[in-house]
């Protein structure tokens, strides 16, 4: 690595196009948008900049979009648990699998990953929705258990009609969503650690006598801390921000602060108190990362 | 696999021996966890609930049925449907086109980033990489809101002529791959051993030529891989184009998202297999090019 003075022309002409995209394309839409944030509708279509805080109180203080904010945080939180729970067992098997197995497994596991968001939530929906592939499932198995009932003797339709589950638009659905989308983001922390982990700890663990469970405790548990830490804001973020998930799956009844965003910038038309929610998400994710920086310590940001 | 357990029990001297069945006695190590039946179930039963849905939905976009629940038979119908229904053709071709010019611009632009970032130390630089990284990390609404705000404070001209129409979402699109391909791009340059650089530059070749048949030859994997991951990012991407496009500019996704919301439908799943298609094969060919190949000398 050379320092920049040694070919100043070569180090501007590396530097110049990224920069400028990334400040005009990215720093200075993000720059309106915290204008906005602090500003004022004079009228259906002009705003003003007049650094009042209201949209933010407005945010934080009533209670309909305060409840909201607090139902995105615990959707996210218990989306984000299941996912640590899912991938912890499947990013160990991954890292512990045989070096043949391990790139097979490690596709099979971010493949998903790649097919398009909204294909995988409409697949969700076909799986999910009241004529959908698990209550077809479930109406069989019924069926089938009355006439079981049936030819024993207990008479017909013994259990009634089949009644539909409703698994679609509710929190449910908006869970086991988010689950399903962001499990990859899980895995591949995890894995990166408990893969880098030195297996020789686990051994000694073991040969001393210490039992599966501890040993997870007491040794891998800790020692794959930054990778649980990475993996919980990597998957957390995207929840916590996610539109497209509750807009589907959830309808009315499961909306997050993603879907409040979207109704001020379209159909509200209220772009000053969508940019203080927006800035909310930001200020989160802000913090999310500075507490991933003070656990990883000094790994560089590039790095995902 | 008995000879597998017997190699590992030789391996392992701590390892459980359970007694299988008939008999035969299998030993799996302390650190097998691959091989322990209810780490293997849970591990199946995963993938399985990952992968049904978009099996399902490959399965019945072959299904002769309206209903799209009861298998009626094979056909290939909802296919030609899809492929003459106008409106989902137009947001297909619109979204190749951002595809195709986002891929080539932020492949440039990342990798330029990439080669700034592996050559040089310069003062904030821990500053520079977070920065770049911040389009990777922020919420995808977020970003889709400030583009929105961003192109209509700035009248950006509406209703032009195809494709500047597509201007903006690929704009858009520009700013949040090129930051993944700079990713994909250092990774691979990490791998690079500069003594070639000297060698070259002391036998006489230019910055340039040393430029052009050293360092681009060894990058050329990451930028494949790179230009690969743009190309799907862009494809997929529904939030940010959400905000981005104006009405008359639908992108793929955006179409199906409209078509989506008013019913389940055949169509849907030919289009989606399609698209799933197109990005698994570039996936697994970007796969292909990332893996370090241990025949090149680095």
């Amino acid at each position: 690595m050379e320092t920049w003075k040694q070919s100043k022309a070569v180090f501007w002409t590396l530097a110049t196009p990224g920069t400028l995209w990334l400040a005009i394309f990215f720093v200075a839409p993000l720059a309106i948008i915290w204008g906005l944030s602090f500003a004022e509708k004079t009228s259906i279509v002009d705003t003003e900049i007049t650094g009042t805080l209201s949209n933010y109180i407005r945010a934080l203080g009533t209670p309909v979009y305060l409840k909201i904010i607090w139902k995105s945080i615990w959707i996210s939180a218990l989306a984000t648990l299941m996912c640590l729970i899912i991938a912890f067992p499947i990013a160990f098997v991954v890292a512990f699998a045989p070096d043949k197995w391990k790139p097979i497994l490690l596709m099979a596991v971010i493949l998903p990953f790649w097919i398009n968001l909204l294909i995988r939530t409409y697949a969700l929906i076909s799986v999910f929705r009241t004529r959908g592939f698990v209550n077809f499932g479930l109406e069989w198995l019924w069926d089938g258990a009355n006439s079981i009932l049936a030819f024993i003797g207990l008479g017909p339709a013994v259990l009634g009609a089949f009644e539909p589950l409703q698994m679609l638009y509710n929190n449910f659905a908006v869970i086991a969503g988010l689950v399903y989308v962001y499990m990859p983001f899980m895995v591949l922390p995890l894995y990166a650690t408990i893969e880098r982990l030195d297996k020789s700890f686990l051994e000694a663990s073991l040969d001393l006598g210490a039992s599966q469970a501890r040993t997870f405790w007491s040794v891998v548990f800790p020692l794959t801390m930054p990778g649980i830490v990475s993996g919980i804001i990597l998957v957390f973020i995207p929840c916590l921000g996610s539109f497209l998930t509750p807009d589907l799956l959830g309808g009315t009844n499961a909306t997050m602060i993603g879907n409040v965003i979207e109704r001020q910038f379209k159909a509200a038309n209220d772009w000053p108190f969508g940019a203080a929610l927006s800035f909310l998400l930001m200020y989160a994710t802000f913090g999310a990362l500075a507490l991933r920086s003070l656990f990883a310590g000094r790994k560089s940001g590039m790095e995902v | 696999m008995s000879e597998l357990a017997g190699t590992n029990k030789a391996a392992s001297p701590g390892g459980r021996a359970i007694a299988g069945p008939r008999g035969r006695h299998m030993t799996i190590g302390p650190l097998e966890y691959g091989r322990r039946f209810w780490l293997r179930c849970f591990v199946a039963a995963t993938f399985l609930l990952l992968y049904a849905p978009i099996f399902t939905l490959i399965i019945f976009s072959f299904n002769d049925s309206r209903r799209n629940i009861v298998w009626r038979g094979f056909t290939f119908k909802y296919y030609e449907k899809a492929w003459n229904n106008d409106g989902l053709f137009e947001a297909f071709t619109n979204s190749l086109t951002i595809a195709v010019l986002t891929t080539i611009i932020a492949t440039v632009l990342g990798a330029m980033v990439a080669l700034l970032l592996w050559r040089y130390r310069f003062p904030g630089k821990p500053a520079y990489e977070g920065f770049m990284a911040l389009p990777i990390v922020i919420p995808e609404i977020c970003m889709g809101v400030a583009m929105l705000a961003f192109f209509s404070r700035i009248g950006w001209p509406s209703g032009m002529p195809w494709p500047l129409n597509l201007s903006a979402i690929t704009i858009a699109h520009i700013a949040f791959t090129f930051p993944f391909v700079a990713i994909v791009v250092r990774a691979r340059m990490a791998g690079f051993n500069r003594e070639l650089e000297e060698a070259s530059k002391d036998l006489g070749a230019s910055e340039w030529q040393t430029f052009m048949n050293v360092i681009v030859p060894f990058m050329r994997p990451g930028l494949i891989a790179g230009a690969l991951l743009a190309f799907t990012l862009s494809l997929d991407d529904f939030v940010i184009t959400f905000f981005t496009a104006g009405p008359e500019t639908v992108t793929f996704p955006v179409k199906v998202y409209s078509m989506v919301r008013f019913s389940v439908t055949p169509e849907v799943n030919a289009a989606s297999t399609a698209l799933i298609v197109i990005t698994v094969l570039a996936t697994i060919v970007a796969m292909r090019f990332q893996t370090p190949d241990k025949t090149e000398a680095t």
